[in-house]
């Protein structure tokens, strides 16, 4: 082989750049994005009514569908209330009803669409909170 | 593998129904979100056609003005750029005879011509920015309304040509640094979307009458009612006063109505 020399080395170099996130990441356990959940207006609440409008796994995986419902829902239809499987009312509001529990954007919303690099833009015109902290 | 027809047939209609099986268990199963109920606040105020009499003659001082365009502006978050091409409005003022175009006369009496007058979105019956949104993020609502779904839209600004109004304002820049103070119970709107007024449409689900109505309550200037019904305010005041529309010649029937006044109070 001619030139075996350079190529060899040269290969073993470009995989070594090329492989960098992986062999850098190696071992490192990859820490799971946890949204926090002890804003002041969850902690005043009594202990076994802190749950969110719907199961937590559902909100966990389906929350995005749900806003989208919800805004179809109150700007189309006018439909300003929801009520929840387990039968209460709920103002749709993005604004003024799931961050009135949750007012801690950074420390709840931006946790888990940071750790999957996906950005909504849904505070684009939605205002967030005045982070305040307990 | 070789397979006559018999055997092809076969195979093929089993195949078909248990497809078809699938499709309807699976069909038959909602999720939380198809389930989900929804409904209008129990004191949401309903209409078939909401509508607006600006009285001018109750519109004395600068004063009458302000309150108005403010008591708006204030709580939906309208950036102030400080100049007219980037200038976002809801509800504004303009003179006579841009207001009603055509109908000015040089005998018209001096306290008319120079009058400002209240312009805001009319509400058309036939809404012509409706008809040319390519992507129906303006539409008109049940009760009248002619709402902007923020999130559809493309800036693509087919609506501020097609109105006849100005009724449209385009955000060329992002709002947010130019709003004064935040109403954090509205948001705000982005870089590239039109906005107008929506005759505070989250107002009337909450069973309140628009801002600019509530402001000048106490002189009535400006009357907010359902025109489809009879025994409405604005009916009230529409029979017992001359009233004019803006522009009614093109056909969009517009939901705002003026009584203009002779030339007793200049503004």
């Amino acid at each position: 082989m001619y030139n075996s020399g350079k190529i060899i080395p040269g290969i073993i170099i470009f995989l070594a750049i090329v492989l960098f996130p992986f062999w850098s990441n190696l071992g490192k356990a990859n820490v799971k994005p946890e949204p926090k959940i002890d804003t002041p207006v969850i902690q005043q609440m009594p202990v076994e009514e802190r749950k969110c409008i719907e199961p937590k796994e559902f909100m966990k995986a389906g929350h995005m569908q749900m806003l989208n419902d919800w805004r179809d829902s109150v700007i189309r239809d006018g439909n300003r209330v929801f009520v929840s499987s387990t039968g209460k009312h709920y103002n749709m509001s993005l604004q003024n009803e799931c961050l009135r529990c949750h007012s801690n954007k950074k420390d709840f919303c931006d946790k888990c669409h940071n750790y999957l690099a996906v950005k909504p833009y849904c505070f684009d015109c939605h205002i967030e909170p005045k982070e305040n902290k307990s | 593998m070789s397979m006559d027809r018999r055997d092809f047939l076969k195979i093929a209609g089993i195949t078909g129904l248990l497809g078809a099986g699938v499709a309807a268990v699976s069909g038959k199963m909602p999720g939380i979100l198809e389930a989900a109920v929804t409904s209008p606040n129990s004191n949401a105020l309903k209409a078939k056609q909401w509508a607006m009499v600006i009285d001018m003659r109750k519109f004395k001082t600068q004063d009458d003005y302000k309150k108005v365009i403010h008591a708006c502006h204030s709580i939906h978050n309208i950036p102030e750029f400080g100049n007219p091409k980037d200038e976002i409005k809801w509800i504004w003022t303009d003179k006579f005879e841009h207001t009603f175009v055509g109908q000015e006369h040089e005998h018209i009496s001096e306290a008319v011509k120079e009058k400002p007058f209240v312009l805001l979105c009319n509400h058309c019956e036939k809404p012509a920015c409706v008809r040319v949104c390519p992507t129906k993020a303006t539409f008109k609502r049940n009760d009248g309304i002619v709402m902007m779904d923020y999130h559809r839209c493309i800036g693509c600004r087919f609506c501020m040509a097609a109105c006849p109004f100005g009724a449209r304002s385009f955000n060329y820049r992002d709002p947010r640094p130019f709003i004064k103070d935040n109403n954090p119970k509205y948001p705000t709107r982005m870089k590239g979307v039109v906005e107008k007024c929506t005759f505070c449409v989250e107002r009337l689900d909450e069973g309140l009458m628009p801002a600019c109505v509530e402001a000048c309550k106490d002189t009535k200037a400006l009357v907010f009612g359902d025109v489809g019904d009879p025994a409405s305010e604005v009916r009230k005041v529409l029979k017992d006063n001359f009233t004019i529309r803006r522009k009614p010649e093109l056909g969009t029937s517009p939901s705002v109505y003026y009584i203009v006044g002779g030339g007793e109070n200049a503004g």
